[in-house]
């Protein structure tokens, strides 16, 4: 290739400038030569070397590109005329092949030998490309210069599906460039959480659903296995779990690393990066490097604000003023399918620090700043990212914020406003016009008349004049106004589900309903939750709240499962578990007596206890055996007692008419049915059901959660029994004549119970709060609301009954069960 | 340098918000968090309260609540947070090119070495 040479160098060579060669036509080279040439304009020769057959370009706007908003000639730096004038010489599409650091001198591609007095390195990154069958497959392109985009629109052009492979910076970019060339794009992200480096659950969730809803298609935990092959070009790509998803182009976005290869090659000392010290001086002290390529101090990066810091160090100690570079704290501030998105600094939390959260629904808006002692450490912002450089300012400045910390998250305007800076007087200041609640439209003036009258509480403002009744995102102005109205008279609410959230667990019940809420970081988003994640409380509760409303639809979230139900065994003080298996009515058979007593063998459970639920506890398990010792219950029949979960229990049963001479129905024969019709279902609390056959009432069904008595013109039903720290005795809700009957009011019963109570509150409290009248009267008020509940009951039921164990055991979720390895200190690197 | 950090295997073995276990023969058995914000730690896996396997318990933020008795722990300190008192040695811990390294002294349960990186 022939290399445009601008310049005659012989000349410069005359005038006794030292010689700069600098590998690396790109943003971090280009870049140290302009800040060197403003600092001391003749001091070097300089002659820069570009693999890419052109001038220097703005490398991160080559998304614009791509999406057709720029032309290449709107992206270049430097042009031609720049290098003219400032006597560079480009050698440009003619790599540095060679690097003689005895001779001090490089040698390109095409056999030019270039000699120097010193070298820069601006190498660089490359794309990471996984190693998956198919990588080489033409139509198979990475996103790293203009060559890649001109790939990608020539295959647009086809039109067509397009796959991006990793849903960071990077790869959303390239979804969205090749989305607005028509193509229909999906993107594969190994994570759960797109871009998760940038940005954490809850604003990857809302990028996540804003860019579904532009029509790209998302897959998140999404593992690529290979890459597929039609005549010659790629075809799609094959995930790991299965799945095939067509492509006529595939983007492999997943990272970058640090071009080393050459710099290695040449003897300098390289880690991740090419190392260097503060003045980016390499271990030859004859040799710098600067960008991307670098490793600094222990880190690398790969944006574009660090880059400018090292040029700056590395130009001053070029020039003998040197001034050192100290790493960078680094910010991201972009626009993906015009979504404003901001992240700075550390925020994953810590124990010292505190996450401020606003959440706005209605505008779309999450933003969290992080603080610890008393100054921001990071902030993340969706929708809204006006204030980013004000928080990344403070960031970095450590400046303290103790006096603006209550109006911090309301933004700059807002927090270093004087009186402002106060949100209840800022709340003063409003006029009485000013809407407070924008969802029911109720102003200022009507929620203090409101409080004026009496409503002294959120609670009762809520209920008065609707204010705060909706979105609830205006709750905070409504405790404004109660503490301007009121001062100290201020009554406090009733319990909120948890510290994260201004609202009941009735509150949050409803708005999943009303609102058709369906995952957890919606939930969060649009209740304006105040932490990121939730906690140990209510993420169970989330989990059980949308998984009772939205049958067959909402995916069970293991990570917010207690341990117990993420392992379908009980926890015991070693840290052991305990299986036990289900025998539907308290019934069992030699053989699975036989198989019960084999298992605890081989397992070696130390205790093998009858319950109080009519069956048999195997004590002592571990966490790695409970998939084989279920495959061997589940040979002989059996299925997951759910002994561990919030969850139906079992079916204690006395013997009935079938044997006792006192029974006056088959109890048994009904403790079965009503067992095989409601085990598997998730509960509020654990729910334990008893059947007698006689009012003798031996199977003690008046302390259960649900109890049948029969009498001889039928069945009695009692709810609400508790043989727990409180014993309370059921009451009786109704009596019926047939099993049918008895069978379908115990699933309404259930239902109404699963749909109404509070998460961990069982049926004796729940019953004790809301009044047994209620629950009658929601039962039985109308004709049909027994067989409408029931019903419901029957739909969730046809998504639970699957057996959790025999799926573990079929090797679904091996990693809940297996140890990442084994540490053996002798021969420790072979064990792993 | 890299002798000093055991590799454990790549990040994506571990799902953002679980914890996976590590045993140490001889030692003790050490928990690897990933939390929903994408960020890992290592503790000893025994809750300072009652030794209950901390990485069975829910995780939220940097904090993992002990399964036994709901104790919060700190995954960044060990510390437990709240009214209790305790604390649970961590494991130094650095994720390089996707995969996870744990500091050999601290699997061991050694002193670290005053040059360790």
């Amino acid at each position: 290739m022939n290399a445009p040479v601008s310049f005659d160098q012989e000349k410069a060579r005359e005038t006794g400038r030292e010689r700069l060669v600098v590998i690396g036509n790109g943003m971090a080279g280009c870049r140290a030569v302009e800040e060197l040439l403003e600092r001391d304009p003749d001091r070097y020769s300089v002659t820069i070397f570009g693999a890419e057959p052109r001038v220097n370009y703005n490398r991160i706007m080559l998304s614009p590109v791509l999406a057709g908003e720029k032309t290449f000639e709107e992206i270049v730096i430097n042009g031609q005329d720049w290098y003219d004038d400032n006597a560079i010489t480009l050698v440009s599409g003619d790599p540095v092949e060679h690097v003689d650091c005895a001779n001090k001198s490089v040698i390109s591609a095409s056999g030019r030998v270039e000699p120097y007095d010193r070298l820069i390195f601006a190498t660089g990154s490359d794309p990471f490309i996984i190693p998956v069958p198919g990588k080489d497959l033409p139509g198979v392109v990475t996103f790293r210069d203009l060559d890649d985009v001109d790939r990608m629109l020539g295959a647009a052009e086809k039109g067509g599906d397009a796959v991006v492979i990793g849903g960071g910076l990077l790869g959303l970019e390239a979804a969205h460039g090749l989305s607005l060339r028509g193509m229909n794009v999906t993107v594969i992200h190994l994570m759960p959480t797109l871009m998760e480096r940038q940005l954490d659950e809850a604003a990857g969730w809302l990028l996540k659903e804003e860019l579904e809803r532009r029509g790209q298609t998302i897959l998140t935990s999404a593992d690529t296995e290979a890459i597929l092959e039609k005549d010659g070009h790629v075809a799609g790509v094959k995930l790991k779990d299965g799945r095939e998803i067509p492509a006529d182009i595939v983007v492999m976005a997943v990272g970058i690393r640090p071009n080393v290869t050459l710099a290695k090659t040449a003897g300098m000392e390289v880690e991740r990066g090419i190392v260097v010290d503060d003045h980016m001086v390499t271990s030859d002290p004859a040799v710098l490097a600067v960008g991307e390529c670098v490793q600094h101090r222990g880190a690398c990066y790969g944006l574009v604000a660090p880059l400018w810091e090292m040029c700056r160090a590395l130009a001053d100690g070029l020039t003998d003023r040197p001034s050192g570079y100290q790493g960078s704290v680094t910010s991201t501030k972009l626009k993906v399918s015009g979504i404003d998105l901001f992240s700075a600094g550390d925020f994953s939390g810590s124990d010292g620090s505190e996450d401020i959260v606003m959440r706005d629904a209605a505008r779309g808006v999450y933003k969290r700043v992080v603080v610890q002692d008393s100054k921001v450490i990071g902030a993340v912002l969706y929708g809204d990212t006006a204030d980013g450089n004000w928080y990344f300012d403070l960031l970095k400045k450590g400046e303290d914020i103790s006096d603006i910390r209550e109006a911090l998250i309301f933004g700059q305007a807002y927090a270093s406003g004087g009186a402002l800076a106060d949100p209840n007087a800022a709340v003063a200041a409003l006029s009485d016009d000013a809407e407070i609640c924008g969802c029911n439209g109720v102003s200022k003036g009507k929620v203090v008349a409101c409080i004026d009258a009496g409503a002294h509480s959120v609670d009762a403002v809520r209920s008065t004049c609707k204010a705060s009744a909706s979105c609830g995102s205006c709750t905070n102005l409504v405790e404004s106004l109660l503490a301007i109205t009121l001062g100290e008279d201020v009554e406090s609410g009733p319990k909120t589900m948890c510290k994260c959230t201004s609202f009941t667990h009735s509150d949050v019940r409803r708005l999943i309903l009303e609102k058709e809420l369906k995952e957890i970081p919606q939930v969060m988003q649009e209740l304006h939750w105040t932490t990121p994640d939730g906690c140990s409380s209510c993420r169970p509760a989330l989990n059980y709240y949308l998984l009772c409303a939205w049958p067959g639809e909402y995916v069970d979230d293991q990570k917010s499962r207690f341990v117990n139900e993420r392992l379908h065994a009980n926890i015991q003080k070693d840290g052991t578990y305990s299986v036990v298996p289900r025998m539907w009515g308290g019934l069992t058979n030699p053989k699975e007596l036989r198989a019960i007593a084999d298992a605890a063998e081989k397992y070696q459970a130390r205790t093998v206890k009858v319950t109080g639920g009519q069956r048999i506890d195997l004590f002592g398990i571990r966490k790695e055996d409970l998939p084989a010792i279920w495959a061997d219950l589940n040979a002989a029949g059996m299925v997951s007692g759910h002994a561990y979960g919030k969850a139906l229990r079992t079916v204690k049963t006395c013997v009935g008419s079938e044997w006792c001479r006192f029974g006056t129905q088959d109890s048994t024969g009904l403790g079965v049915k009503i067992e095989r019709m409601t085990w598997g279902s998730w509960m509020p609390h654990k729910f334990k059901i008893a059947v007698s056959g006689c009012p003798r009432n031996c199977a003690e069904a008046t302390i259960k959660d649900f109890g049948v008595v029969c009498v001889d013109s039928g069945y009695e039903l009692h709810v609400g029994g508790n043989g727990g720290i409180k014993v309370r005795a059921t009451d009786l809700l109704c009596k019926v004549e047939t099993e049918e009957e008895a069978l379908t009011t115990c699933a309404a019963f259930i239902q109404l119970y699963r749909e109404e109570a509070h998460y961990l509150e069982r049926t004796a409290p729940w019953i004790e709060r809301v009044g047994l009248d209620y629950v009658k009267s929601r039962m039985f008020d109308e004709a049909d609301a027994v067989a409408k509940f029931a019903a419901r009951f029957r739909i969730s039921q046809k998504y639970s009954q699957i057996d959790p164990w025999a799926q573990r055991a079929g090797g679904d979720r091996k990693d809940l069960h297996t140890h990442l390895g084994e540490v053996r200190p002798l021969q420790m690197e072979d064990a792993l | 340098m890299i002798g000093n950090w055991l590799d454990i295997g790549p990040v994506n073995q571990i799902e953002p918000g679980m914890a996976r276990t590590l045993p140490v023969e001889g030692g003790e058995e050490i928990a690897v968090f990933h939390t929903m914000t994408g960020d890992f730690y290592a503790l000893v896996n025994k809750c300072p309260h009652k030794q209950g396997p901390l990485s069975q318990g829910i995780v939220h933020g940097a904090v993992v609540a002990c399964p036994l008795h709901n104790w919060n722990i700190s995954l960044k300190t060990g510390e437990a947070l709240g009214g209790d008192e305790g604390c649970v040695p961590t494991i130094p811990l650095k994720v390089d090119a996707g995969r996870i390294y744990l500091l050999r002294s601290a699997v061991l349960g050694e002193k670290p070495k005053p040059e360790a990186a």
